[in-house]
Parts: C-alpha cells; structure tokens; sequence
C-alpha cells in the first residue's frame, strides 16, 4: 500500500507544478507583458484558467496531507526546518489566491484594480520561487539537525545559491508552461503570434536559467550531474526531454496547440522525474547524510492502509469530475457565459 | 511576546479567520440553491437575480476559505510539529477524506459559476447543491479531526509511545458526532442571520426592496430554524462535555468546588484565588440537570483537577456566557419571526422586526468564535486531551513573535478587503439587477 500512497504523492507533486503552475505562470507572463498587450492577455489567460483554478490548491493539500498522514517525521522536519521558505511561499498563495478573486469579482472596476494586480503578479512570481527553494533544499543535504544556531539551523538550511537558482528555474518553467497554454488560446492571427513570440522566448530563458541551476551546483558542491547521469532512467530521461524540447521549438508556429501542451506536459514530467528519481526512496537529503526515506520513515500499517484506500476511494470520485469540467469548458468554448 | 503565546495566538487568529470563512462557503451554496430552486420553478426573475448576486459571494467566500484552509494545513506543522508528528498518522483519515470532499467542492463550484447557460438548467442547478454538501462534509470531517483532540481514541499511549494505531477509531471517537453537530447547525445560523441582517438593512434603505425581500426570507428562515435546533444540539454537546472533559465543563461554569445539586451560574465574575465568583445569577441544581439529567448528581468542580492541569477559567467562562446569551438571543428572535409568519403576517415585513434583524447581524459569528474559545481554550493545557500538553508540542524555532505579526497584518488588511467588495457587491445591486416587479421571464 505504501507504493500506492507514494504514487499519489508523486502525481499530485507532477499535477501541482503543471496545473498550478500554468496557472502562477499566466501571472508571471503577465508581468513580462508590454503595457498595450496586458488586457488582452489577461482576458485570455482569465478564460483558460477560470474554470479549473479553484481545483489547483487541491494538489497541494493533498500532498501536505500524505505527507502528515503517511510520513509525519517528513512533514516536521520540512516544517521546522524550512519554516521560513514555506512562509514566504504562503504568503505568497494567501496573496494570489484572494487577488485572483477579488480582480474578476469586484463589482466596482476602478482604482482598486491597481492594488489587486500587481498584488496578483507579484506573488505569481513569489510562489514558484519560494516552491523551487523548498524543493531544492529538501534534497541538496543543507538541512542540519545537528544546528545549534538559529543562522545554521534555520536560514543556511534553505538559502544557497543552489536552491535560489532552482526557485529561478521553476518560475521560468510555470511562466514557460503558461505560454505553451495559452498558444491554443489565441482566437485571431495577431493573438496566435504574440503567443508565440513570447513561448520562443520563454523557451531559451528556461534554458539558461537550468544552466544557472547546474553551475551553481558545481559550485556549492552538490553533485547533480552525478544524481542524474548514474543511472540510466535518469539519462533517458533527460535526453527525452531535451528531444521533444526541440519538437516543441519547431512545431510553434505550426498550429498545433493540443500536441505542444502534451509536449510541455511531457518535459516537466521527465525533469520532475529524473530529478527525484536517483534519490528514491530518499525524500529529504539531510547534512551528514542521514536521509530521510519514503520507506524507512512511513506510518504505521493501518495508517498507510487507510491512507491509501482513502485516496483510491477520492480519486474514483475525482478524477471523472475533474476530466467532465476540463473536457466541457473545452468543448463549449466560445458560448457565452454569464460573467 | 513569547514564542509559546505567539505560536498559540497565531494558530486562534488563524482559525478564527479560517472559521468565518468556510461556514460561510459552507452554508452560503444552500441559499443560493434555494433561490436557484425558486427560479427554475416560478421563473421569476428576481429569483434568478439573487441566485447570481449570492454566487459571486459564494465565489470570494470559497476562495478565500480555501486559501487560509490551505495555509492552515501548513500552520499545524510550522508551529506545532511535535503534535503533528504524532497525531499525523492517528487522526489523519478525517484529514485525507476532507481532501476528497474539499476537491468535489471546488470542481463544482467550478461547473457552477462557469456554468451558466452551457449545461441542462437541472444539472446546473445540482452541480449547485454538490458544492452545498460536499462544503458540508469536508466541515464535519473538519470537526471530527478536532474532536479527536479533545477525546483522543484509536491508539494506546504507552510509555510515551504511541502504539496500535487505528485510523477509523480516531476518527468516529466519542466527540465527533455531538461538535460536528454543534458546529454545522452553528454555521447555518451564523451564516443565516449574517445574510438576513444585510438585506433587512436594505429594505430599510429602501432601495431595491423587492429583491431584498426575497433574499432576506430565504436567510432568515434558514437561519431562524437552525437556532431552534441549537439549544437541543448544545444540550447534548453539555452532557458530553460534563462525561469527558470535566475540566472544561467546571470552567465553562465557573464551577470550583465539586458538589450535589449544582446551580447553574450566569455571568459573573470568576476570581480564581479566592474560588468564587462575584455577582452572579444562580438557578438552582440547573447545572447538575444539564449535565446528567438529574437534579441532584454530583459534578466534579475544578478542586478535584491539579492546578497544572486547568484551563483559563475566566476566557473560558467569559466566553460561553457570550455564546449561550447570544444563541437565547437568537432563539427569541427566531421565536417571534416564527410567530409573525404563522399567526401574524402584518409583523413578518414591518419596520421593527427588521431593525431587530440588522441588530443580530453580528451575532451569530460572534456567538460562533465564543463557542470555538470555549472548546479550544477549555482543552488547555492539552493539545491532545490528557496525553501532550500544548506547550510540549510547540516548534523550537524562536522568533514565533514576527510570524504572528505578519500573519496577523496579512489577515486583517484580507478582511478589510474582503468587507470593502462585500459592502460594493451589496450596494451595486440595484444597478445590476433590476428587480423592482415579480416579473416573469419566458
């Protein structure tokens, strides 16, 4: 049952940067957007995200509550240690999320839409960031139990070039998934190559912000190429990635919206996997190496059985609702709603 | 400030923002599917105006209940890390089904206010009472993980170790149906006199009274029936309590030495070195009644609980006293609205009973957070009722102080916002909707 809980795991950490993520990119792209262009990506990006972006939290807790129900020593290292990351990052959630709201719902459009988007915008880009820096000090063994200062013990735990510049890369990946969302989007000529030109951009940031990524690794120490080139899923991977990368290049200005989102989709899910990959069941790389694993630190049996029954019974129910409301504001665009 | 009061005072503000929130987003859906139902039966247009106004309150209320929800399921390990590692895995199985119910929600509420006009009316109208339900479900499950706090089930404790766990136990322990109970039917009056109060004072401006009228009724009928239910579900939560948590009853009660025949004590003021309270009005063997059912049973008073093992009798006490004479408050006037749509229909729309209405707007959440201090703060020093203590379980990281500034900075200037596009929804209405007539539309 434990491989099941972790599976579940791993797809809501896969859905959370894909879903989540188009959707803090769309704030993020809107910030790199010329002042003429802005209402019109903003109505585009308001239409594609609309109807799914209340589902988007929802991968988060469920990750939060596998880590608390299935592997608590996990969730309270992550959450004594890191505690200041993940409270910029909530920060950072709290923000958006009521912005995001308070833009399309206020009945009054006036002055108070200067003080909602740059609040939206701005945390668009905090949020990913902060993700990226949890992420990366989960795993690149700067966590010390052993601190006695609060500097060692609870800012050296996160704060490292390394983990900057993954937080750098995963806002240039959410803003890169965004522009590969909103190609399909586009309703006249003009529209479809304003998209463009930004996703061909945003495509070489991404580059060589995943450049800054391996360089500062070198630097701190961290052997990354050597987690993703020992073994040989991880290599696949890779080259996977950097193939349909080149596919995704060519084909964006051929028309084919669906085949780049599946495409995006597929890059982001084979870093997600190679990077986590070389480590598993390892979750947490802690200082001295004393790690902490998806095994070896799971709940009791019982907890885990209900666990994963409690999340096969949640997604027989889920998983057809989510599909019917992507697949009918799919199909039924164009008809006018209410809004 | 202390880390220990800060990480306390962060986690009661936040739940006690949390808390408005999500019964609103709970209760609210209802009331929209009420008018919506109303709609598509009488085709009355100024049925379908008030089902769209509320859905954009349903819209800013859900998301930012999910937002501090959210931010809650990280607040429990960033402050109290040695509860969660523990409790975790015991009273999870509420926690990862509520995942389920809060997912359905928002994937309804997504076909519900993207909906219109795309989908068959009925369905969209059931994609509506989805969100009402399964906003239901996820505060009862909600509940239960916090009953499991105060009556801890589904583990032995043993020599500080916390064996045989049993997830279905934790959650179906003794407490969860009677606060489950209690706090739903305290969502529907909170929410329901909250709503009523704002369109009564509407009509009373005058403007726009028809639509006003209409969404005043279905509030207040709501709201009015569940505070007839909260005396009889708060009778069984007090028997609870008196059996489980004698602590927390003596508190709530200001009840010091144990006794036979205890009288019931209203208001007053407890003095916790002396063991009396002052000024209080006493109705004999009440107390005793309530909590067992007989007049002269003995209840145990707070002598018979070691000192370090009390709660803060006065917050306690204050705080019930508050929600009890709220909730009689409430009942009254729920009474005479009954009383005016049965037998007296010339009171139902008059100027006094609606002044009375905008008088108890604040009530019912007023009665709600005392309600949550008594059953939080009666726990104390406990985090899990009788097995870790509150201070035990507190994060060692210092500096807790900022992050409740912060955290308190960002939750009131959230609610200040809040209020101002509430204040804007409410008073654009009449340049949204024009329901002047019961016109009838196809």
């Amino acid at each position: 049952m434990v491989y099941v809980v972790i599976i579940f795991l791993w797809t809501a950490i896969l859905l959370y940067i894909l879903l989540g993520g188009a959707d803090f990119g769309a704030g993020i792209i809107e910030l790199f957007t010329s002042r003429a262009n802005r209402p019109r990506m903003r109505k585009k990006m308001y239409e594609a995200i609309g109807p799914i972006w209340e589902a988007n939290h929802m991968w988060l807790i469920i990750v939060i509550v596998i880590l608390f129900v299935g592997f608590p020593k996990i969730y309270t290292t992550v959450s004594i240690y890191l505690h200041i990351p993940l409270v910029c990052m909530l920060m950072g959630i709290i923000a958006r999320g009521t912005a995001f709201v308070f833009r399309n719902y206020d009945a009054v459009k006036d002055d108070m839409q200067k003080v909602y988007t740059p609040i939206f915008v701005i945390s668009s880009v905090i949020t990913p960031f902060f993700l990226g820096i949890i992420a990366a000090s989960a795993v690149s063994g700067q966590i010390d139990l052993q601190a006695q200062d609060f500097v060692s013990a609870y800012i050296l735990s996160w704060l490292s070039w390394f983990s900057l510049s993954v937080g750098l890369f995963t806002v240039t990946i959410c803003a890169y998934l965004a522009t590969v969302f909103i190609i399909g989007e586009a309703e006249n000529e003009q529209d479809g190559q304003l998209f463009t030109r930004k996703a061909r951009r945003t495509i070489f940031i991404v580059m060589a912000a995943g450049g800054l990524v391996f360089l500062a690794a070198h630097s701190e120490g961290i052997p990354l190429l050597n987690w993703i080139f020992s073994d040989v899923p991880g290599i696949i991977a890779l080259i996977m990635a950097t193939i349909s990368l080149v596919i995704t290049f060519v084909l964006l200005n051929r028309n084919k919206p669906i085949m780049l989102r599946l495409l995006a989709g597929f890059q982001v899910t084979m870093i997600l996997f190679a990077a986590t990959y070389s480590h598993f069941p390892d979750i947490i790389l802690l200082k001295g190496g004393d790690n902490l694993s998806l095994l070896r630190h799971q709940g009791e049996l019982k907890t885990m059985e209900a666990l994963g029954y409690a999340l096969l019974i949640g997604s027989i129910f889920i998983i057809p609702a989510l599909v019917y409301l992507i697949y009918s504001f799919q199909q039924k665009k164009g008809t006018k709603g209410a809004h | 400030m202390d880390d220990f009061l800060a990480a306390r005072l962060q986690m009661a503000f936040s739940l006690g923002f949390h808390i408005v929130f999500s019964c609103i987003g709970m209760v609210m859906p209802f009331f929209m599917c009420t008018a919506h139902y109303l709609w598509l039966k009488r085709k009355k247009a100024v049925y379908l105006d008030v089902t769209k106004a509320w859905s954009k309150g349903v819209a800013i209320f859900f998301a930012t209940g999910a937002v501090s929800g959210t931010v809650l399921s990280f607040e429990l390990g960033l402050l109290w890390p040695k509860f969660m590692e523990h409790a975790g895995p015991i009273f999870g199985m509420p926690f990862s089904l509520e995942g389920t119910a809060f997912f359905i929600e928002a994937i309804a509420l997504g076909f519900y206010l993207y909906g219109w006009n795309r989908f068959h009316p009925w369905f969209h109208w059931f994609t509506g009472v989805i969100v009402g339900i399964s906003g239901l479900l996820s505060g009862i499950l909600v509940v239960a993980a916090n009953a499991w706090m105060n009556s801890p089930a589904g583990f032995d404790f043993i020599n500080g170790q916390y064996l045989n766990i049993d997830p279905m136990k934790a959650m179906f322990n003794e407490a969860w149906f009677s606060q489950a109970l209690h706090m739903c039917v305290a969502a529907f009056v909170s929410t329901g006199f909250a709503v009523a109060g704002v369109h009564a004072m509407m009509i009373l401006k005058g403007k726009n009274v028809n639509f006003h009228r209409k969404a005043f009724q279905i509030a207040a009928i709501f709201g009015t029936i569940a505070a007839c239910l909260q005396p009889i579900s708060g009778d069984i939560s007090a028997k609870d309590v008196a059996k489980r948590q004698p602590a927390k009853l003596a508190a709530m009660e200001a009840h010091f030495h144990t006794e036979k025949g205890v009288p019931l004590i209203i208001g007053g003021i407890p003095d916790t070195a002396t063991q009396t309270v002052k000024y209080a009005v006493k109705i004999p063997k009440a107390l005793s009644f309530m909590a067992t059912g007989d007049f002269n049973a003995e209840v145990k008073g707070l002598d018979q609980i070691p000192k370090k093992d009390q709660p803060p009798v006065a917050v306690v006490h204050y705080a019930f006293q508050i929600m009890v004479g709220l909730g009689m408050a409430m009942l009254g006037l729920a009474v005479v609205y009954f009383i005016a749509l049965l037998k007296k229909k010339n009171w139902a729309g008059s100027k006094w009973m609606l002044k009375l209405f905008v008088i108890a707007t604040p009530m019912g959440f007023l009665a709600l957070e005392a309600g949550w201090t008594v059953t939080e703060v009666g726990r104390q020093p406990w985090i899990i009722y009788g097995v870790m203590r509150t201070a035990d379980a507190v994060t060692p990281m210092p500096g807790i102080a900022y992050s409740f500034y912060l955290f308190t900075a960002v939750y009131i200037s959230l609610a200040i916002i809040v209020s101002l596009l509430l204040f804007r929804q409410i008073t654009m209405v009449d340049k949204l909707y024009d329901s002047s007539s019961d016109k009838k539309i196809k």
